[in-house]
């Protein structure tokens, strides 16, 4: 049997109360993420997010609200940009990315002593999650979830079929740059748990598995919030178990469940 | 005296300083089936564009049912050029018809019972209602376009745009489709406006026949001049007509 011992440290306590909250962002931002193809862009709108960390150490503000607020800029940029059409999506997610981790690496440098702050943004730390981290993951999750309900059909619309949506008067500018901000906030967050480099693997991998074995998207939603769920508990208890980096574990379970579910389903 | 359900007088759209609609004028009455054809780049995307108020006419007026066209959304069903979407989308026959209730629920208001009673009315009003049920990906290329103009019906229209609706469809299931449009005009008396660049393949079906190239050629009839269609194409007639200029074309004297 798994020792539940590991419960009566509160740091424990917040690590999976974060962990549980960020894997319902995965489940529903997720499937929103790979049914719209903006993958990239959720992955460009993280490592911009970088920057905005640094700048809040460097400042000596909480670093998690500047990441939210750099990661909110980035994906309002990109929403403009891809909606004038001047400069190509790419070309301008592949400039914010990399400005935003040079920014971030800069800043925190020097910002003397934090060395190891970098290695748990670049590579996550959940187990250095505290209580007001937790409650405010908790609580954005909230809001998140509340938005994805009252909008459900109008992002249904947008992503299965934005030509139309627009043609029958949705304001297809307006929700995209919704979608994209709730993509920034699940993302900030999700660089706590798992950590900028290994983002979009949990943003993704949930989705991809559920969508593959499951029909209807309320039920895929759900399967992939289950699965999210599934790899940030059990990577945590393997990494309190064998003393091993947790973004890491978390990360390679859910690879794994990836690549069985793939070779399972042909 | 019946409604004008469709009222454009002296439209201009420009982009980027050309006009791409030149002084249109036209009038559609309850029961008009309408082909609009014409080169491509010759403005037919853009005149349902500006029908359906997602463009501002530069000059002129257009009014449906007496309204301004975006006022006017919720009478109106529109079907775009080939819909491109992703085949493995999760989503099932029943739940695309429901997004063109859009228009009659607005914002954040959840669909109801009702929604989904009209969503498989349109669905068997197209001959799907047994698809239902199926991913729309799992449709062949005939039975998504149907679930499409199952959408377009669904907020119970009086007026269909149609743009290129046959677009990669094979010409057993065309023949279906436009018998589908002949009993959606007859039976439940939708006006149409039905865009196409194939001549010959609508002009069996319509009632009236326009040609666009950002003039607009039309006679409130199924005829155009071979002068019309010179004009609007800028090269004879028997090269656009495939050869068969007789089934659109009256002898010009």
């Amino acid at each position: 049997m798994i020792d539940l011992g590991f419960l009566q440290y509160d740091f424990m306590k917040n690590a999976l109360a974060a962990g549980l909250a960020a894997s319902v962002l995965c489940g529903v931002i997720g499937i929103y993420v790979i049914l719209n193809k903006i993958v990239f862009i959720s992955d460009g709108i993280a490592h911009a997010a970088f920057g905005g960390i640094g700048l809040g150490y460097f400042l000596g503000y909480d670093p998690l609200a500047f990441g939210i607020g750099s990661a909110v800029l980035t994906a309002i940029g990109i929403g403009m940009i891809s909606s004038r059409a001047r400069v190509s999506e790419d070309t301008a997610i592949g400039v914010f990315m990399a400005t935003g981790m040079a920014l971030g690496i800069m800043l925190l440098t020097l910002s003397q002593g934090y060395a190891r702050d970098l290695y748990g943004y670049l590579f996550g730390n959940i187990l250095a999650v505290t209580e007001s981290d937790a409650l405010f993951i908790s609580a954005l999750t909230l809001i998140i979830l509340l938005l994805v309900y009252l909008l459900y059909k109008e992002l249904l619309l947008l992503s299965f079929d934005p030509i139309y949506a627009e043609a029958i008067g949705l304001p297809v500018r307006g929700l995209r740059l919704l979608l994209l901000a709730m993509v920034a906030f699940s993302v900030v967050i999700l660089i706590k748990i798992v950590g900028i480099i290994m983002v979009i693997a949990l943003l993704t991998i949930p989705g991809a598995i559920s969508r593959r074995h499951l029909t209807g998207l309320p039920r895929i939603m759900a399967g992939s919030v289950i699965l999210g769920a599934a790899f940030v508990t059990l990577g945590l208890l393997v990494s309190y178990e064998l003393d091993v980096p947790s973004g890491a574990t978390i990360i390679l379970i859910a690879a794994v469940a990836f690549f069985l579910s793939t070779l399972l389903s042909r | 005296m019946s409604e004008k359900i469709v009222s454009i007088k002296d439209l201009w759209v420009y982009r980027a300083e050309h006009a791409v609609l030149e002084d249109i004028n036209l009038e559609m009455e309850a029961g008009d089936f309408l082909g609009l054809i014409g080169p491509n780049g010759g403005g037919k995307s853009t005149l349902l564009n500006a029908m359906l108020g997602l463009i501002k006419p530069d000059r002129g007026s257009i009014s449906l049912f007496g309204l301004q066209p975006a006022a006017a959304r919720s009478r109106v069903g529109y079907m775009p050029q080939k819909t491109v979407f992703d085949r493995s989308f999760p989503i099932d026959a029943l739940n695309v018809v429901l997004m063109g209730r859009y228009s009659r629920r607005g914002l954040m208001h959840r669909y109801g019972s009702a929604d989904r009673e009209a969503a498989l009315r349109a669905l068997e009003a197209v001959g799907m209602q047994d698809r239902a049920n199926r991913e729309i990906g799992a449709l062949s290329g005939g039975e998504q376009q149907r679930v499409f103009v199952a959408r377009s019906l669904v907020s119970d229209p009086d007026l269909l745009l149609l743009d290129e609706p046959t677009a990669g469809v094979d010409s057993a299931q065309q023949t279906e489709f436009y018998d589908l449009l002949c009993h959606l005009n007859c039976d439940l008396s939708i006006a149409i406006v039905l865009v196409s660049h194939d001549i010959t393949a609508i002009s069996k079906h319509v009632k009236k026949i326009a040609c666009l190239n950002q003039r607009l050629y039309y006679h409130d009839s199924k005829e155009l001049s071979n002068d019309d269609i010179e004009k609007a194409y800028g090269c004879p007639v028997e090269m656009i007509a495939h050869g068969m200029p007789h089934r659109v074309l009256r002898e010009h004297d």
